[in-house]
């Protein structure tokens, strides 16, 4: 299973949090530390894996981003690989391009809960994710034009 | 409205936030966002609530702690519309987790979502419940997810399913409910809920035998059937990667037949197609399909023996490990440590492969192989292997050295077929990177060598040139210390060459400066300082025409601010100078360190036997030196003054030492017991700095520590040639001997005899297989207490084992046994055991001793109790 999703940029800059096993806040901001200290410091052409506190971190770099999940050290590295491509193609599609400025927001984490729940996959179809991403996003356009033209309508009868 | 948090929006925090340029700015921005987000809480400002808990969950990523916004999302998921939920959902799930209370106030919120009619919101109740539920919450909220599996949309099938994965882990005893729910997942063709259905299956198999029971009679089929149908697909454009339909589908079906397979060879065989077919028909050009293949493999490992398909199996680990991708070596690295249990042979075949991935330049990489390669070693290989393992570690990396050294004194311990190859390649590992080897190592290392008197000679020369070519590897050093003050005369002699061994010369003064280098060094530590000392100490006796230059150097440490350098110093200098006729004596060779000890200690069980070479060899584990001789130096510097010494060899001496320290102490009725005890007693004594002359008060504490002894009397073998009964008898002039020794140090040994009235002993109990006498004293002090020597005599002729004695006494006495001084009896009077008693009267002077007793011994192994009460006792006692 997957233990946490992080994305760290180049310069150490911690993008997206998602933790699937307890940690405190404290252990969280050492394992974000310890991990993107191991990370960071690997040459371009080494393997993708990092043994770590007896798990295995599985990064790839994306452009300046670092995407990285921390799996049990008898899960299929390789397929985690995957799991973190899959991820980015969804973002890419949904975005754009990845582009680090807007993976704040909460947008990223909603694909992420569509894509993984208790640290597994949950979905192999990118259009399902989109599809049920933009029908989310909808409802919130939604719900968001009926308080505007009611306060409108509360604004025009208090004219 | 609050004028702070209308003024900033989401987007200009987090600008605001990268902007700063030192840590300090940053905190302060935060700080004054955190503010303006608690009173817009306050005021219960509902327009910014959906902003404020995005700003908090930025925050949060950063590091702060934001345990205030946590009533806010409850708040928000509590609220009608989507949106509020939507935001208040993923607070929840990042500002949260399982261990916090505050949670339990989601859960009737969590079960109204669960049954809310919009399906999204069902999604979200799910996919919170999924990532951060309790077991409590598991608990409660099982049903609905359970009721939530056969859901008209199957986006909230999968949901649930894995929502039921988290659930079954935190409550175990729920999984049976999820056993057939689950099973019904198996047949759906969406990919989404058959992947989380998979997925149940696999961890319900994990916490449930039923669960693999079922699933294995009812679904095996199925499962064979759909990998099949997945495998031969025709290209699907929605589940594509890299030309394979859905290969994460294609890895769960494989895990999951791995676990139904495993143990059980029906189910094997029906899977045995299908893995062949995914074996060989998968690309293995693209990462995906690679990650298929690897899957695959690791199942045809794991599930019953099939010939074939395990060659096919090892075969692609072949492959995968001559890949040019480093990810791809990497996991066959990692799956051959599996697979060398299921095929030794086949893995052997990689040896070369893998031994060049030691040597590769990715850290991960050298890390696998190298536990491979451990796997790898048996007798018939260790010799080439180690080689190339010890010569890598020349030009290795500093932080794969730790690793690979203990890997490298771990297979040398381990396999080494001959002592002369052990030592030599623990020098070479020494001389390489002595400062990662651990102490245990060395510890070990100069147990072997002890051990090796044939190489005694080849060795101290081997180390004495490896010190002389890399001084600066610490653990090198201190070995090479050691063996030089061991066996410095062979060194200087050539004694013991071998023919491999090119001829040195060293001169006396050549292997004192290794002494003296060491000792002079700023970069050694305390421990290779004090052995380096001590080796100096046993050089002076070695070599007497350098005896004058070592007591300089050890003169030298006199000023050293380490206590235990000065004292020892001082201590050395006091036996050169003078206690000459017994140096020689002092520093004799060390005894040959025991083995079997040694390894028994590593293992971590306490010896019974404190015996002196264990003694001797706690110096290196604990790291503290103390030598054989450091206790018996210490001894002697209190006795100083030029007194004659007693005798010339080592082992009466201490013998006789032994005799003075416990004759004074427990005087006439514990002596010979004490004596029997052996050294290791009177070493504990003195290494815990007891005077040796401190009159009866020590007695308890000689019996305590004897206490703890199994067998006391095997202790003394290696010292003493006299036997324990004539240790007994020889030592009241033991005694007096050591009164010259002592010189009016010590007071002069109480003859208790003399002290009080005497006291006709008595026989106490006599049967036709065993008497019992009692001899009396009293301390003079105390009128009321009773020393009480009672000696055992065997009248028959079979010898006692497990001999006990027990006794009991009325209300007005106290009675104290100290331990006996064996527990086996010989036969025909040949041979006694005594014990103390010490009984102390309240009724002095009114009413006498009394006393009931049992003895319990065995006679070839059976069991025969003895008991009586005893009258006789002299009625002024």
């Amino acid at each position: 299973m997957i233990h946490f999703v992080l994305l760290i940029s180049r310069q150490g800059k911690v993008r997206l949090t998602k933790w699937y096993s307890p940690y405190s806040q404290k252990e969280r901001t050492k394992v974000i530390r310890e991990i993107s200290g191991l990370m960071l410091h690997r040459g371009p052409k080494l393997c993708n894996f990092v043994e770590w506190g007896g798990l295995k971190v599985v990064y790839k770099r994306y452009a300046s981003l670092y995407f990285c999940m921390c799996i049990d050290p008898e899960d299929n590295e390789l397929e985690t690989l995957e799991v973190i491509h899959h991820f980015v193609e969804i973002l890419d599609r949904y975005f754009g391009s990845v582009s680090e400025q807007l993976y704040f927001l909460n947008l990223a984490y909603y694909i992420l809960d569509e894509l993984v729940i208790a640290g597994e996959i949950q979905e192999s179809s990118k259009k399902t994710v989109a599809r049920l991403i933009s029908a989310q996003d909808s409802l919130v356009e939604a719900a968001k034009e009926e308080a505007s033209s009611i306060s409108n309508i509360i604004a025009q009868a208090t004219k | 409205m609050n004028p702070f948090s209308s003024g900033t929006r989401l987007r200009d925090m987090i600008r605001a936030i990268r902007a700063c340029k030192t840590a300090a700015e940053e905190r302060a921005v935060v700080r004054k966002e955190c503010a303006a987000i608690r009173a817009s809480i306050n005021e219960n400002d509902q327009e910014y609530r959906h902003r404020n808990l995005a700003k908090l969950m930025f925050i949060h990523m950063l590091g702060y702690p934001t345990h205030f916004g946590q009533m806010e999302c409850l708040k928000l998921i509590a609220s009608a519309g989507f949106p509020e939920k939507r935001i208040g959902y993923l607070g929840l799930m990042l500002l949260l987790d399982e261990r916090q209370e505050v949670l339990m106030l989601v859960t009737n919120s969590l079960k109204q979502d669960l049954n809310h009619t919009n399906q999204y919101i069902v999604g979200l109740a799910l996919c919170a419940l999924g990532n951060i539920c309790s077991a409590e919450m598991a608990r409660d909220l099982a049903p609905e997810v359970e009721r939530l599996l056969q859901f008209r949309d199957p986006n909230i099938r999968k949901k649930a399913a894995l929502c039921s994965i988290r659930i079954i882990k935190k409550v175990p005893d729920l999984a049976e409910n999820f056993i057939n729910p689950a099973a019904a997942l198996l047949k759906e063709k969406h990919h989404g809920v058959l992947i989380t259905g998979v997925q149940l299956c696999t961890d319900l198999c994990k916490v449930s035998s039923e669960a693999l029971e079922h699933f294995r009679k009812k679904c095996t089929e199925v499962l064979v059937k759909t990998l099949k149908d997945v495998a031969n697909s025709p290209y699907a454009p929605e589940y594509d990667v890299g030309g394979i339909t859905d290969p994460f589908l294609h890895i769960r079906l494989l895990r999951f037949l791995r676990v139904l397979g495993q143990g059980d060879a029906d189910a094997s065989d029906s899977m045995n197609d299908i893995l062949a077919q995914v074996a060989t028909k998968t690309e293995s050009n693209k990462n995906a399909g690679n990650a298929i293949l690897y899957e695959c493999v690791e199942t045809i490992m794991s599930i019953e023996d099939n010939g074939g398909l395990r060659v096919l199996a090892i075969n692609i680990l072949g492959r995968f490990l001559s890949n040019r991708d480093n990810n791809i070596r990497y996991v066959a690295l990692n799956m051959l440590m599996k697979a060398i249990s299921v095929d030794a042979q086949a893995v052997q075949r990689h040896r070369a492969t893998i031994l060049e991935c030691v040597k590769d330049s990715d850290a991960s990489i050298r890390k696998r192989a190298l536990e491979l390669v451990y796997l790898l070693i048996n007798e018939s290989n260790v010799k080439p292997l180690t080689k190339e393992l010890i010569d890598y570690l020349e030009v290795s990396d500093q932080e794969f050295k730790g690793d690979l050294t203990a890997k490298i004194c771990s297979i040398v311990e381990k396999f080494s077929p001959e002592k002369i190859w052990y030592i030599d390649q623990m020098l070479k590992v020494l001389s390489e990177a002595g400062n990662f080897v651990k102490d245990e190592v060395c510890h070990a290392l100069i147990v072997v060598m002890s051990n090796a008197p044939d190489l005694h000679g080849y060795t101290v020369r081997a180390l004495y040139k490896a010190f002389q070519a890399s001084s600066e590897q610490e653990s090198l050093v201190r070995v090479a210390v050691w063996c030089i003050g061991e066996y410095g005369d062979m060194l200087v002699k050539n004694v013991g060459m071998l023919d491999v061994e090119d001829p040195i010369t060293v001169t006396e003064s050549d292997a004192v400066d290794v002494a003296e280098i060491t000792i002079k060094r700023h970069t050694s530590d305390l421990t290779t300082k004090a052995m380096a000392l001590i080796a100096l100490l046993k050089l002076s006796s070695r070599f007497p025409s350098c005896s004058e230059r070592i007591r300089d150097i050890i003169v030298q440490q006199k000023g050293s601010l380490v206590l235990e350098l000065q004292q020892r110093s001082l201590e050395f200098n006091s036996i050169l100078e003078k206690h000459r006729n017994i140096r020689s004596a002092l520093v004799e060779r060390m005894p040959v360190l025991d083995e079997a000890t040694f390894s028994g200690r590593r293992a971590g069980s306490v010896p019974t036997t404190l015996s002196p070479s264990t003694m001797a060899s706690v110096k290196v584990p604990n790291g503290v030196v103390k030598p054989a001789a450091a206790p018996l130096v210490d001894l002697l510097d209190l006795t100083s003054d030029d007194a004659p010494a007693p005798s010339s060899s080592s082992g009466d001496f201490l013998n006789d030492i032994l005799g003075v320290d416990l004759s004074p102490a427990s005087a006439h009725s514990g002596a010979s017991q004490a004596a029997k005890n052996g050294t290791d007693v009177l070493m504990d004594i003195l290494s815990l700095g007891t005077p040796p002359a401190q009159s009866s008060s020590s007695t308890p504490d000689i019996f305590s520590l004897s206490q703890n002894q199994k067998s006391p009397v095997a202790s003394l073998d290696g010292l003493s040639t006299s036997s324990p009964v004539s240790a007994h008898a020889a030592s009241p002039q033991a005694a007096s001997s050591i009164i010259d020794l002592l010189d009016g140090l010590g007071p002069s040994p109480p003859a208790p005899e003399n002290n009080g009235p005497a006291y006709p002993s008595v026989v106490a109990f006599e049967s036709s297989s065993l008497r019992v006498m009692f001899d009396f004293s009293k301390s003079p002090g105390n009128p009321q207490i009773t020393v009480i020597k009672a000696t055992f005599t065997n009248l028959s002729s079979n010898i006692y084992a497990d001999f006990v004695f027990q006794a009991a006494v009325p209300k007005f006495l106290q009675l104290h046994l100290d331990p006996a001084s064996g527990n086996t009896l010989p036969a025909s009077s040949s041979g006694t055991v005594t014990q103390t008693l010490r009984v102390t009267n309240s009724q002095h002077g009114k009413k006498s001793l009394v006393m009931r007793i049992r003895i319990a011994y065995k006679i070839n192994g059976k069991d025969v109790l003895e008991e009586g009460q005893i009258n006789n006792f002299p009625r002024e006692l």
